[in-house]
């Protein structure tokens, strides 16, 4: 009943299936303009581990008053939602640092102009074992005990003590910024690095695991990652202090020093369900949520 | 009857080619690796590229922490694997009754199949803490800490397929040694266990293959600092391991970038070293059958 010509068949699924896996491998890469259709339902939002969770409260407070939005969070580091939106594979990239000029330069490369919204701010708190005496530390002692210059926490006013660094990886936003402005106190010239044998820990929850239980870690998180169990360290810009606490009125009014803000960037100026999703984010109602969730809302 | 001889045909064709496709997907793997990695020798001088820091952020390309922390890793899983493996697997196949037999062998399969983020999480949560307090170090997240749990996922594949290369050895062997008088542990050391070299030496490479390729549970409890190693101690620091790496920064580089390049170029360092460690494996093998052939004739 069958014959034949079918025989051939299992080959040619066969070459045809190595076709498809070659293809991947053969297109070039970042050279294709693709451009995302933000014509479909659901809005695309991806980035910033920081601000996942107030991205994903957000979407569910949106959803309640409408019904027929769709928004689909996900997380994976400011880096990877910005290369994203360069790719053209989401409407909205969350980011916990400015977008980079090469960043900017790859995306017009690939005919997407990046538009920038600020939509909270956030306190990096400094963090360590609740054992731990020390409650105090300026900008200066912070950098040199990130840069290895420091090493035992009897430099600092603690016990006697090794310290242990723990960062976020470098793709983490909160990183980049924690370099620039800790790190190198925000002198663009600077080129310390981070000692290299900090520790860098591939989420929030896994810097906070370790300082619970080891009263030799530092640390630094989102402020709202820290929980009773840790210890928040108050911070000064100068030497001679004033040493102040993170907490959204410190923020806003700029005497703590490590705040930052968070940004949503879309590709070019946002039109329909976009721009209504931005421009309610930036409601009282939604800032609402901001600081429920331990950010700091912006000014309205 | 013509309808069997064309089912008989295509089956076999199809075998034929599941079995030809192994080795395709392979070639094709390091052809794609290849056109995306090598670009790395070019863009990054090779004097960078084996030089000691690595912060890709800042344009610091040096592997040789990453491959020194794998292989510590490495070889640490392997030293606490293979004993403890061969051991077990030794007492299921040769010593333990019938029962205890039929009871344990399942359930350490059974943990072969345990998510290496599970194991991460024990690791963060209990193995971690309890290593710098025991041993007394600045971290629980160090280089030890991973090849323990590396060890224990490494030693559920030993034990089973040691396991079974024991059980073919044909109990003919073991009754002509112990009819020459030789104890239970002669029978096995000198007759059991060389009877079942090959079997027992892919069990160890399989694991070996484990711990190299492992990436979930190393990220979790390793700490992955870049550091040099240098010497002993550097087990009870934190490492950061070649794969650990690349499932950290994939997902940020920028297609085509340097970074991008030269986290592929790790990739065919890790192909390498697997390679390696086969070839080293077959020809020890291979080596085995023949003096065995030897004696035989």
């Amino acid at each position: 009943m069958i014959n034949g010509p079918h025989i051939t068949k299992p080959y040619v699924v066969f070459l045809f299936l190595v076709l498809l896996l070659l293809i991947p491998s053969c297109a070039r890469p970042a050279k294709s303009s693709r451009v995302v259709s933000s014509s479909s339902d659901t809005i695309e939002n991806k980035g910033s581990d920081t601000i996942v969770n107030l991205a994903l409260a957000w979407a569910e407070a949106y959803q309640k008053i409408r019904p027929e939005a769709r928004i689909s969070v996900t997380g994976g580091g400011s880096g990877t939602g910005i290369a994203s939106l360069i790719n053209g594979t989401v409407d909205i990239a969350n980011a916990s640092r400015k977008i980079k000029p090469e960043e900017v330069a790859n995306a017009e490369a690939n005919g997407i102009d990046p538009v920038e919204f600020v939509i909270a701010r956030d306190a990096i708190a400094i963090i360590v074992n609740l054992e731990n005496p020390v409650d105090r530390l300026s900008i200066d002692q912070l950098s040199d005990i990130y840069s290895g210059k420091i090493n035992n926490w009897l430099e600092v006013g603690g016990e006697d003590r090794p310290i242990v660094r723990l960062s976020r990886e470098t793709n983490s936003g909160t990183h980049v910024y924690f370099l620039e402005q800790v790190l190198r106190k925000g002198d663009k010239n600077d080129r310390t690095l981070f000692s290299p044998d900090t520790l860098l820990m591939p989420s929030s929850e896994g810097i906070s695991a370790e300082i619970r239980q080891n009263p030799n870690a530092i640390g630094y998180d989102g402020l709202g990652y820290v929980t009773d169990d840790l210890k928040v360290i108050a911070v000064s810009a100068g030497p001679d202090g004033p040493y102040v606490l993170p907490s959204a009125e410190s923020v806003n009014n700029q005497e703590y020093p490590i705040a930052r803000d968070l940004y949503m960037y879309t590709a070019g100026q946002p039109s329909g369900a976009i721009l209504e999703y931005l421009d309610w984010i930036r409601s009282a109602e939604a800032q609402a949520i901001v600081k429920e969730l331990g950010f700091v809302p912006i000014a309205q | 009857m013509q309808s069997r001889s064309w089912k008989e045909f295509l089956i076999t064709r199809m075998i034929k080619i599941s079995g030809y496709s192994a080795i395709i997907f392979v070639v094709m793997i390091f052809i794609f690796l290849l056109r995306e990695g090598s670009a790395t020798i070019v863009e990054v001088p090779l004097k960078d590229l084996f030089s000691t820091r690595w912060y890709p952020i800042e344009g610091y390309f040096g592997i040789l922490p990453l491959i020194s922390g794998s292989i510590i890793v490495t070889i640490g899983a392997t030293l606490i694997a293979v004993p403890l493996g061969v051991c077990c697997a030794i007492f299921i196949a040769e010593i333990a009754p019938r029962w205890v037999r039929e009871f344990l062998k399942p359930l350490v399969e059974l943990l072969a199949g345990l998510p290496s983020v599970m194991l991460g999480f024990l690791g963060i949560l209990v193995i971690a803490p309890a290593v710098r307090q025991i041993l007394n170090v600045p971290t629980g997240l160090t280089a030890f800490t991973g090849a323990l749990l590396l060890a224990g996922m490494a030693i559920p594949t030993i034990v089973s397929v040691a396991e079974d290369s024991l059980d073919s050895v044909p109990r003919t062997y073991r009754d002509a040694a112990l009819a020459m008088g030789a104890t239970k542990w002669q029978t096995i050391w000198r007759v059991t266990l060389p009877a079942a070299r090959s079997g027992v030496l892919t069990a160890v490479m399989l694991g070996v293959g484990r711990a190299i390729g492992e990436t979930m549970t190393v990220m979790m409890v390793t700490g992955n600092a870049p550091v040099m190693p240098t010497g002993l101690g550097s087990l009870f620091r934190p490492v950061r391991t070649m794969t650990a790496t690349i499932a950290a920064e994939m997902g940020e580089v920028a297609n085509g970038s340097v970074h991008y390049h030269t986290l592929f170029f790790i990739g065919i360092v890790l192909f390498v070293i697997s390679l390696l460690i086969n070839l080293v494996a077959a020809r020890i093998v291979f080596r085995q059958q023949k003096r065995a052939e030897r004696i035989l004739s």
